[in-house]
């Protein structure tokens, strides 16, 4: 098969759409006006801001006034762990979250456990599920914040979101989710399925990078992470980034206007290719739920080999995709969310993630399918442990 | 971090990849707990190395310092290879990223412990390794 250019990294980030950067365009050179100046020409600039809230807001189902732009997903995290925890001091200082949440929520729950707060991390079963009759044992009456991610950014496990959030709201703490993943991908209704704070961010749902929304539930006390000006109703100081912001608008209103079509196709393609995976490639394991897990997600781990020198002769092929080794990111374990699943360290650093988006085609599937499983089996001739195996001693 | 084009050479045609049956020595260190372990197999006539294969499980700068550091002792004799350090094999290889120098150091250790290993084999004293116990301790 000819040699083509395949992006299955989608979890890592998106391509902007075309229609979304043509909404964003004259907001560079024609209407870059200050929103919160005075004079006539500024106001188009306001108003894009309170149209692209709107949209926001329509998507989750809140209202355009629970609706704060952020500079992406990272900050939308850390304003509503840190918000939450220093308004609501005075009523407790334990904060319950997971141990396969993304590194914005886990080490800004490190950094307040530093500084005082007590953060229950839950474990999860060998699907990355959280376990809720835990998360019930664990609150107390010194919980003030229940922070659980939506769906898994590594192995697509998507958490009982509702359920969480009726446990939260009957017991009166504040639940936040890093819905990140998962808008786009999933329905979400942040009143039915009593969200009080919600994060996202614009580029992993064809929007452009460094811009995120923060969904606040009216009501809820939460203290501001970024001072200074008045934007955002005084609760998030900062010119606004306007194009990022409309670009924000116009992809969430098209990511979220036909979830059940998208899911369909990219789980067609997705299926293809995973069952293609375990069909022609021997000892290997699926990650993540069989079956509620985010559609074009695919984590698997192949026995025997490592995932950078998988990554990188991928690369050679044209093909963009991901790993949990520890290798690839400088560090020497893992990734936390393989472990937390219970992988031992040398099946997790063997482990592929394949993330489909709008662009793939049946043709990229097949393509992916031609390639791998060859690389994978030239690792194996490579591998001493594949050696020790084959020759029965493992 | 990237690798330089040496080292993308020898890690997409890495030489001397496979084993020999009958090794005179063989050398194995790193622990797949960490994600890399190497194998060195070497096979020694007169004191020279004559031929020399390795399987290696890691990333990209695993599998191209045992490529580099089975043609850097190729032919050679036991003191040459033996005195081969992963600083050169790291500098034959255009540099590794400061994270990965712990792969070279691999190299050069599975290539200590092949000689060794042939020492013992044939009833003589094995020669003291510099990094008995240092820097690659994390591999414990």
């Amino acid at each position: 098969m000819e040699k083509r250019f395949v992006y299955m990294d989608h979890a890592a980030t998106t391509y902007v759409k075309p229609e979304v950067l043509e909404a964003m365009m004259p907001y560079f050179t024609e209407n870059f006006g200050n929103p919160s100046s005075v004079y006539t020409f500024s106001r188009k600039s306001k108003k894009a801001i309170e149209e692209a809230r709107e949209k926001v807001a329509k998507a989750l189902n809140a209202l355009p006034d629970e609706i704060f732009f952020t500079g992406g997903g990272s900050e939308a995290d850390n304003w509503a762990i840190k918000g939450v925890a220093f308004a609501n001091r005075d009523k407790g200082n334990h904060i319950i979250t997971t141990k396969i949440e993304h590194h914005a929520v886990l080490h800004a729950c490190e950094y307040l456990e530093k500084i005082g707060f007590e953060i229950t991390y839950l474990d999860v079963d060998e699907y990355g599920m959280v376990n809720i009759d835990e998360l019930k044992k664990a609150i107390t009456d010194r919980t003030i914040l229940i922070t659980i991610m939506f769906a898994n950014n590594e192995i697509g496990t998507i958490q009982p979101i509702a359920e969480i959030g009726k446990i939260a709201r009957e017991r009166g703490i504040i639940f936040h989710t890093d819905a990140v993943q998962a808008v786009g991908n999933v329905k979400i209704d942040v009143k039915e399925m009593n969200i009080d704070l919600l994060s996202l961010a614009a580029h992993k749902f064809y929007g452009p990078k460094g811009v995120g929304a923060l969904y606040i539930r009216k009501g809820v006390k939460i203290d501001n992470l970024i001072h200074g000006g008045g934007q955002e109703k005084g609760k998030r100081a900062g010119t606004e980034n306007l194009p990022g912001i409309v670009g924000l608008g116009k992809a969430i209103e098209l990511a979220t206007q036909d979830i059940d079509g998208h899911n369909e196709r990219i789980k067609k393609l997705r299926d293809r290719l995973l069952n293609g995976i375990m069909e022609k490639i021997p000892y290997t394991r699926l990650n993540g739920h069989p079956e509620k897990r985010l559609p074009g997600n695919i984590n698997v781990s192949f026995k025997f080999i490592e995932g950078e020198s998988l990554l990188l002769l991928l690369d050679q092929f044209g093909i963009c995709a991901s790993t949990g080794s520890a290798c690839s990111s400088g560090s020497l374990d893992p990734s936390h969310v393989l472990l937390a699943i219970g992988l031992p360290h040398e099946i997790a650093h063997g482990s592929l993630r394949l993330t489909l988006g709008d662009l793939n085609t049946e043709e990229d599937v097949d393509y992916v399918l031609s390639v791998l499983p060859n690389i994978v089996q030239r690792l194996r001739e490579m591998s001493p442990l594949y050696e020790k195996f084959i020759k029965g001693e493992i | 971090m990237e690798y330089s084009d040496k080292v993308m050479e020898h890690f997409i045609n890495p030489r001397n990849v496979g084993e020999i049956p009958d090794a005179d020595g063989i050398g194995e260190v790193g622990n797949p707990k960490c994600g890399d372990m190497m194998k060195i197999y070497l096979k020694i006539e007169d004191n020279i190395i004559k031929d020399v294969k390795f399987k290696t499980f890691g990333c990209g700068a695993a599998i191209a310092s045992s490529s580099m550091a089975t043609e850097l002792i190729k032919g050679k004799t036991l003191e040459e290879a033996w005195n081969l350090t992963n600083k050169a094999v790291a500098e034959a290889l255009g540099g590794l990223p400061a994270v990965k120098m712990h792969c070279s150091v691999l190299a050069e250790e599975a290539i200590h412990k092949a000689i060794n290993d042939y020492r013992i084999k044939n009833g003589l004293e094995p020669w003291e390794d510099r990094f008995s116990n240092s820097e690659h301790d994390h591999h414990e």
